[in-house]
């Protein structure tokens, strides 16, 4: 634990270790389009414990000191992706930064995630972020009807295993310096969700879905920077991924393994 | 009654053309890799190999060019590096700049890389070693027996 944080707790029963609480600084920025002309810094003292996490400090600021700070959450234990943000400077998600992994000895910066319009607070308006999404048809596209399922084998299920655990909390694509400034890129969680469905040999629109990304901007536009990488709470392979949709591009089609099933 | 519903963006409806972004992607690759084998080449046998640095004036440039390996290489050089520094400059411009000052900083970069490829190679195509050489240039002896 860092020496400089304020110790606490010290009137807990003495037959039990008391566990060890912080005062915790917590810069948020704030903003409220009613009040506000500019985005403005906040400071907020918070006990804390090093097992809390970001989500927890935000929820004793709101309820205990100011009701107004707005954020979204939903599941609080990092599935649905409605809480990514900016912890002092990284793309990450609230409820799963623990306080314990972050310096207390300084201030804690909270933002809202960057280039999507903010709305409120930690608040962003997430329409262009899903409006990329949507353009890549991210759905299951196949002719024929089946018996009872479509079959796929070990190694072609596990050909784009890693873009099925998107939770679609815009932290990559809001890490990307391109999508920072320019609209027109899809950003990186758009060709994820693309190549999920690109590398399912089940899917029969891969072509389409090349062809979208092929176009002007497309996926050209990604500079490698490896932040959206660095940033995924999921830990998908983001980079990686956007560069097999260009192989994709350049070969024409994706490189999907053959089906070693024996049909019956 | 059934309907039939036309796929969304079906692949028969947009005519495919040519994505110049998709080429200047692969174009920065491999003419990266030329690059890297070009231009170390270049610094290796001009500030290394022999006397290295010193060796550097009219006549080791002139020597140079006689041989048709070096002026293929410096051609390819010439070309592929400002092609590529063009193409970079274009997409930070593109990441970077809106509107008119887009235009005119793409417009500057088209120009200035469009007379620098020339300039550069006229130089190497019209190359006269023996320039200057009746008023006791470098290679005036050799020129001078040449005829
Ligand atoms: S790829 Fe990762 S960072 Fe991007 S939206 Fe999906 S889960 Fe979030
Ligand atoms: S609240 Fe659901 S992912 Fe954090």
């Amino acid at each position: 634990m860092a020496e400089s944080a304020v110790l606490e707790g010290a009137s807990a029963p003495a037959d039990e270790a008391p566990i060890e609480s912080f005062t915790v600084t917590l810069i948020i920025r704030r903003f409220d389009s009613e009040f506000d002309d500019e985005p403005r810094w906040v400071d907020y003292d918070v006990e804390l414990f090093a097992t809390d996490r970001i989500l927890d400090a935000l929820h004793k600021i709101k309820w205990e000191q100011d009701g107004s700070l707005s954020f979204r959450r939903s599941c609080a234990h990092g599935v649905c992706g409605s809480d990514a943000m900016r912890i002092n400077g990284r793309n990450r998600l609230a409820c799963k930064t623990l306080i314990k992994d972050l310096d207390i000895s300084k201030p804690i910066y909270v933002e809202a995630i960057k280039g999507l319009p903010l709305e409120k607070d930690l608040i962003v308006d997430m329409e262009p972020f899903f409006a990329s999404y949507r353009e890549v048809q991210p759905f299951l596209q196949a002719s024929g009807k089946p018996e009872k399922e479509r079959i796929q084998s070990v190694a072609q299920r596990e050909r784009f295993d890693d873009t099925t655990k998107c939770i679609l909390c815009a932290a990559c694509t809001s890490s990307c310096p391109v999508f920072w400034t320019d609209g027109q890129y899809f950003g990186p969680a758009a060709i994820v969700n693309a190549h999920r469905f690109i590398f399912d040999s089940r899917d029969e629109a891969a072509q389409v879905r090349l062809d979208i990304l092929n176009d002007k901007e497309g996926v050209w536009r990604c500079r490698t920077t490896f932040n959206c990488s660095e940033a995924c709470p999921r830990g998908i392979e983001v980079t990686k991924a956007i560069a097999e949709v260009k192989a994709a591009v350049l070969r024409g089609k994706p490189d999907v393994p053959k089906s070693d099933l024996v049909s019956a | 009654m059934t309907a039939t519903i036309p796929a969304p963006r079906s692949s028969s409806s947009r005519p495919r053309k040519v994505n110049w972004e998709k080429w200047g992607w692969l174009y920065m690759r491999i003419s990266g890799v030329l690059l890297l084998v070009l231009v170390f080449g270049h610094l290796f046998v001009n500030l290394v190999a022999g006397d290295g640095v010193h060796a550097i004036d009219f006549a080791f440039v002139a020597g140079k060019w006689a041989d048709p390996f070096w002026v293929v290489w410096d051609t390819l050089m010439l070309w592929l590096a400002l092609i590529h520094g063009a193409n970079g400059m274009r997409t930070l411009t593109n990441d970077y700049a809106r509107g008119r000052l887009r235009k005119v900083l793409l417009g500057a970069i088209l120009v200035s890389t469009i007379v620098l490829i020339l300039l550069g190679s006229l130089v190497i195509f019209t190359f006269d070693p023996c320039i200057g050489a009746a008023q006791g240039g470098d290679l005036a002896q050799f020129c001078t027996a040449k005829g």
